[in-house]
């Protein structure tokens, strides 16, 4: 763990969000340091997608202001802030399913392509030559998620875990600093879900990675998360480590008011 | 990657071939004039169809004004030609770069919609780049330019066609074609995986229009005339019926549906007055019990075009286009 | 004087929008309803229009009252072409509900090419002329130059009854609630017992002779029929539906109206050959702007 690498990578200030009239999210402020694995819990509806939406300029905050390596990325396109270093998964599974296995994590390398249109029109040798590389980097990231002799089958044709698990290759081969996870377990079965968690801490480790997890299991967060934070209807209520978050009054009043 | 190179030489030594027999049977005059005219409407319907493809069946965006393009192709190089004496093929090229800026101009508002709104706002801009040149006296109002030369002959044809079919499927088989499939398989996931989806959009876009601009080009100079009339949304509607009887998202299966369609078209000319009813049934059906075109396979729903519970069926093809 | 001449011109646009408005109902709500654009829709009005013709001049020809000929070629018409629009929905629609869009499109296309050369090779391909039912009279507006004839009077008439009939249907039959419940969610409509297939014939049913209600007031204002004529209007009244809001029964009645009004201003200007290309560019721009239309609901994707 980069734990001697203090310096804030991502600084959100009072961030808020409103669709019509509709607050989703209204001054929400958190910073990530480098290196950290941070949860993002709260009930249903609270807010977490739509905070991982304006993080990946999904749509821009209605106020407040995103710096993410010391830039401000509040309002840019998607493509932009993937470019900056911040790459997703999707809550419901976005592949390119009638791709294949590999053409989906090749997508990821696109951005770093030097070559033109025309060069790959005219089929010149840097064509060939930055093909091949993506080629094999895609290739060395599906091992790391034991998807490589799946390869060339259909996206769509995968099981569900192995869909969960080409969703996270595909993010991470981008090159994040930042990898935001959007409930990565969710629909998995325990065993599923040890195996992943045991996964993301590695990939963290090797890649030098900072997280942020949404996650709605909170004994799963608790395990491997250094902090968490924690929304309630679009307000966050709660900031601290796993034992701090475990007692809080406000955050136990949040999840068994939702049950009630 | 050795293996891509042999099949597409192989594929270029056989279209080499088929070019060398039909240019024999043409010089012996074992093919006729009726039977050339086809020939040559065939390579225009392939470059057609091939270009749309790349639009609406590997990009995902659903555009019906392709005829539009075609006519400002096919209008610019006639001028050229006709009052400025243009060499042909440079002729040609400039009229698709007009096309393609058309592309541009086209392309920029419009391709943030989405779907059917896309379509229409296509049809619209074909529709009004026709009512434009019906309206200018200068390109001769409603009764068009007469008086082309007819320039395109079998080999300038089947060379223009077969440099467009290879481009674009270079480029479909390159990370800039991966690109735009990504595009048309989730707009949002592409966007987040840093994909500019706009600036690929357009990029497609704009290839059409430029491949579809030559392909009119070369059409106005096998045909003698050109009118406003004969670029309306019906002549849109048959490039798009090309590409989704051939099979939508292949290359081969555009090829396969240009072919079709112009050899529908040419043998039912006998019985002028069923032509119609016959093609019109033939739509159908096809779409009823062969949804997924002449090649598509059925492995996969095409998701963008589908409506939610869309089952299995409308196969796309890309990698198996040759 | 100017002012008079540009109240003439809008008297003279709502006849030409009250055809397009009644066209656009049906495209409206067959979309509202399958997501589908029902190209062949044009081509409905058309078989509509020369049903009105034929049965116009049989009963012309029995000597029946002017008033009883034109009511009852009417509702003959759109009876007929009801069950023309039931029938293309089950044999060529139905099979292709669930597969994709772009297929649904070129069937649409299909049984458009379909009807129109089947009539050319049933009634030719020349024009024909439509019997003058009635005799055309005029009407000064309140000792203005205005002048109203009598057929705008009827055409009024008729689409001021057809509408309040429709909304009649739409909001207080079983059939309209089912109508909204399946264009809001078909499978949520399916699970509550909704009959979803009689209620998309229903749609198609009233759609079509709306469409042919349009045909016959086309055929006695213009006097003149062909197998391709639905081909333009059709198209024009799709635009109108975009305009009002695709999905929307006021949207296609204001977007009728008003595309209409605008052509025959631009006409009256003396730009007439631009007429089509200023209903192309409203529609652009409208898309560009307000892609919901006027009357229309923005739907946002869920990520």
């Amino acid at each position: 763990m980069a734990a001697s690498a203090t310096a804030v990578l991502l600084d959100v200030k009072e961030a808020s969000r409103s669709f019509g009239g509709l607050k989703a999210l209204s001054e929400v402020s958190l910073h990530i340091k480098k290196g950290e694995l941070i949860g993002l819990i709260g009930p249903n509806g609270a807010g977490k997608t739509t905070l991982f939406n304006l993080l990946t300029g999904v749509y821009p905050p209605s106020t407040g202001s995103i710096i993410l390596n010391n830039e401000s990325v509040g309002g840019m396109k998607p493509f932009k802030i993937n470019h900056k270093g911040a790459a997703r998964t999707f809550q419901n599974i976005r592949l390119f399913t009638a791709m294949t296995v590999l053409e989906n994590v090749k997508i990821a390398f696109h951005q770093h392509a030097k070559h033109s249109m025309f060069t790959s029109m005219l089929r010149l040798p840097k064509h060939f030559k930055e093909e091949d590389e993506i080629t094999r980097k895609a290739l060395d990231i599906l091992k790391i998620f034991n998807l490589a002799d799946q390869s060339e089958e259909l996206a769509g044709n995968l099981s569900y875990g192995n869909q969960r698990r080409l969703e996270i290759a595909r993010a991470l081969a981008a090159g994040p600093k930042l990898l935001l996870l959007d409930e990565p377990a969710a629909g998995m079965n325990p065993n599923e879900t040890r195996d992943l968690m045991n996964l993301i801490a590695w990939i963290r480790k090797e890649f030098d990675l900072t997280i942020l997890l949404i996650e709605h299991d909170m004994s799963l967060v608790m395990g491997v998360c250094d902090r968490i934070y924690v929304l309630d209807r679009g307000m966050l209520i709660a900031n601290g480590t796993p034992s701090e978050i475990r007692s809080n009054p406000k955050v136990i009043e949040a999840y068994l008011g939702q049950e009630a | 990657m050795k293996k891509i190179n042999k099949k597409f030489w192989l594929g270029i030594i056989a279209a080499l071939a088929l070019y060398g027999v039909v240019q024999v049977l043409l010089t012996t005059g074992i093919l006729d004039d009726v039977q050339r005219s086809m020939l040559l409407l065939i390579c225009v319907n392939v470059m057609l169809a091939v270009s749309l493809n790349l639009i609406n069946g590997i990009t995902g965006q659903f555009s019906i004004g392709h005829a539009g393009f075609m006519s400002v192709g096919a209008y610019t190089s006639a001028i050229l030609t006709l009052d400025y004496d243009v060499p042909f093929v440079l002729a040609i090229v400039a009229g698709g770069i007009v096309a393609a800026i058309f592309g541009v101009l086209i392309g920029m508002p419009t391709l943030r919609l989405n779907g059917d709104y896309l379509a229409i706002a296509t049809l619209g801009f074909g529709e009004i780049i026709r009512i434009i040149m019906l309206n200018t006296e200068y390109v001769g109002g409603a009764s068009g330019l007469s008086g082309i030369p007819a320039k395109s002959t079998w080999t300038i044809m089947f060379f223009f066609m077969l440099i467009t079919v290879v481009l674009i499927n270079n480029f479909i088989r390159s990370t800039h074609g991966r690109a735009c499939l990504a595009i048309r398989e989730n707009e949002i996931a592409a966007e987040a995986m840093g994909i500019n989806t706009t600036l690929y959009k357009v990029i497609a876009f704009t290839l059409g229009a430029l491949f579809a601009g030559m392909a009119g080009g070369l059409s106005a100079h096998t045909f003698y005339v050109i009118t406003p009339g004969s670029f309306n949304f019906l002549k849109s509607f048959e490039i798009l019926v090309m590409v989704v009887l051939g099979g939508l998202g292949s290359t081969a299966g555009s090829i396969v549906g240009a072919v079709f369609v112009t050899l529908l078209y040419t043998y039912l000319r006998d019985v002028p007055e069923w032509r119609m009813i016959i093609y019109s049934i033939v739509l159908i059906l096809m779409m009823i019990f062969r949804p997924g075109g002449l090649l598509g396979s059925t492995k996969f729903s095409l998701k963008k075009f589908g409506k939610k519970e869309a089952k299995a069926n409308g196969g796309i093809s890309d990698s198996s286009a040759s | 004087m100017a002012m008079e001449y540009f109240i003439q011109q809008l008297i003279n646009g709502i006849s030409v929008g009250s055809i397009y408005a009644l066209i656009a109902l049906g495209y409206t709500m067959v979309y509202g309803i399958i997501k589908l654009i029902n190209f062949a829709h044009g081509d409905v009005f058309m078989v509509g229009s020369f049903i009105g013709l034929f049965s116009a001049r049989y009963l012309a020809s029995a000597g029946l009252p002017p008033v009883l000929v034109l009511i009852i070629s009417l509702i003959f018409s759109m009876t007929v072409s009801a069950l023309l629009g039931i029938t293309i929905e089950r044999l060529a629609y139905k099979p292709i509900r669930k597969s994709t869009r772009i297929a649904a499109l070129i069937t649409a296309i299909g049984v458009s090419f379909l009807l129109e050369y089947t009539g050319v090779l049933v009634l030719g391909p020349q024009a024909q002329g439509f019997p003058d039912i009635m005799v055309k009279k005029q009407y000064q507006l309140f000792g203005t130059s205005i002048q109203v004839d009598s057929n705008q009077v009827m055409i009024l008439i008729t689409t001021i009854i057809l509408m309040i009939i429709l909304q009649y249907i739409v909001r207080y039959t079983k059939t309209g609630k089912a109508m909204r419940a399946v264009s809001f969610d078909m499978e949520a409509a399916r699970l509550m017992g909704i009959n979803v297939d009689r209620t998309i014939s229903a749609t198609f049913a009233i759609g079509s002779a709306l469409a042919a209600a349009a045909g016959v007031i086309f055929g006695m204002t213009y006097n003149s029929v062909d197998p391709l004529m639905g081909v333009m209007p059709g198209l024009k009244a799709f635009v109108a539906a975009v305009l009002g809001g695709i999905g929307s029964i006021p949207g296609a009645l204001v977007g009728g109206l008003l595309l209409g009004t605008v052509e025959t201003e631009i006409s009256s200007m003396g730009y007439s050959s631009w007429r089509d290309g200023v209903a192309f560019a409203v529609l652009i721009l409208i898309l560009i702007f307000k892609p919901s239309g006027l009357f229309g609901k923005n739907v946002r994707e869920k990520v």
